[in-house]
């Protein structure tokens, strides 16, 4: 009676094979690694990055923008998703909602506006340090949305108040979209120009 | 649940006690006269059995020719409601008695339908203007307002 094979290698055939393995490490590790942290001796090579300044102050700027806390209405509770963990705005260096305007340098208008909030949401606005930014999110911040038409109390959009870069449409926006529109901004901030060079040749 | 009053069985109470004071009665609700507002509300909180000492909300109507005040009022006490209203034929200097003597949460209510219809309550402690600035001209909710 044959005994059925139960390995599609013998015993003493799996042990040739690492056998074959050890003799190709041992022919290969003749040699002594080298230090991977050689180049530490080498400090001027290493140190030095050449960039504009004005590429370094706008990547400074645009990856920690802090948000003021301006949510008049719903459009707020997309921001909050916007962010917790899930969608996490961290990522972007943003995820502190500044309390105080003086420490923020973006705000989100996340929600409808009234005539009668527009003079604090303008205040809040002027006490900001400069540089600052605006994303206008929803449609209520855009245009007035759905009070637009008829409506006697509502800001028909915060460009009426405060200077707007970032228009994020929806209604509310899902988050997706205001980290969109948030990375548009950053974008633009890329492209800031901070020293005037013409007026540096003229000096 | 909360057993909603019959009108028409108040109402007959109310006549009792107030004659000429009912406008209208029906199983939903009771349309007093303006000027016996107060006598009628008082009666009504105060009245053993139907002890109406919760004010729900108070709301207001244009029907073009006059306003129409509504009052839903329950009775913890109890558990039973009822509907009272009033109405207010003049369109240019609308008034009404105050109910914040009897329920003090007429009080921001009652500012509210000053600001968005323009119906002055007298009596009240403070009436002006609450969701609008002062200054902003016209009562918005009115049907003629634009």
């Amino acid at each position: 009676m044959e005994i059925e094979r139960k390995y599609i290698y013998s015993d003493i055939e799996l042990d040739r094979k690492e056998g074959e393995i050890i003799e190709e490490v041992k022919a290969s590790s003749q040699a002594v690694i080298p230090d991977p942290d050689e180049w530490l001796e080498e400090e001027l090579k290493q140190n030095i990055i050449l960039t504009t300044v004005d590429w370094f102050i706008n990547w400074g700027r645009r990856s920690s923008l802090w948000p003021a806390i301006c949510f008049p209405a719903c459009c707020a509770f997309e921001l909050i998703a916007a962010n917790g963990p899930r969608f996490d705005l961290a990522r972007f260096g943003m995820e502190i909602l500044r309390a105080s305007p003086r420490q923020a340098d973006l705000m989100i208008t996340a929600g409808t506006l009234t005539w009668k909030m527009a003079p604090n949401v303008r205040r809040i606005y002027n006490q900001m340090p400069e540089p600052k930014w605006v994303i206008a999110m929803g449609a209520c911040a855009i245009s007035g949305g759905i009070f637009a038409s008829a409506s006697y109390a509502v800001v028909p959009g915060y460009n009426r108040i405060i200077p707007v870069d970032v228009y994020v449409p929806g209604c509310p926006p899902r988050p997706e979209a205001l980290i969109y529109g948030i990375q548009l901004l950053q974008k633009k901030i890329a492209k800031r120009r901070n020293i005037d060079v013409g007026k540096l040749i003229r000096r | 649940m909360t057993v909603a009053l019959s009108g028409k069985e108040i109402a007959n109470q109310i006549v009792e006690k107030f004659p000429d004071s009912i406008v209208a009665s029906s199983e939903k609700e009771i349309v007093v006269k303006s000027g016996s507002l107060l006598d009628v509300a008082a009666f009504l909180k105060d009245t053993p059995g139907l002890d109406f000492n919760y004010l729900n909300y108070i709301t207001a109507v244009d029907y073009y020719d006059h306003f129409e005040v509504v009052y839903m009022l329950s009775s913890l006490e109890h558990n039973h409601s009822l509907v009272l209203k009033t109405r207010c034929y003049d369109r240019e200097n609308p008034v009404l008695p105050s109910l914040v003597r009897l329920w003090q949460g007429a009080d921001f209510q009652e500012r509210e339908i000053y600001d968005l219809m323009g119906i002055r309550f007298e009596g009240h402690p403070n009436m002006k203007r609450i969701f609008l600035w002062e200054g902003f001209q016209g009562h918005p909710l009115r049907k003629d307002f634009m």
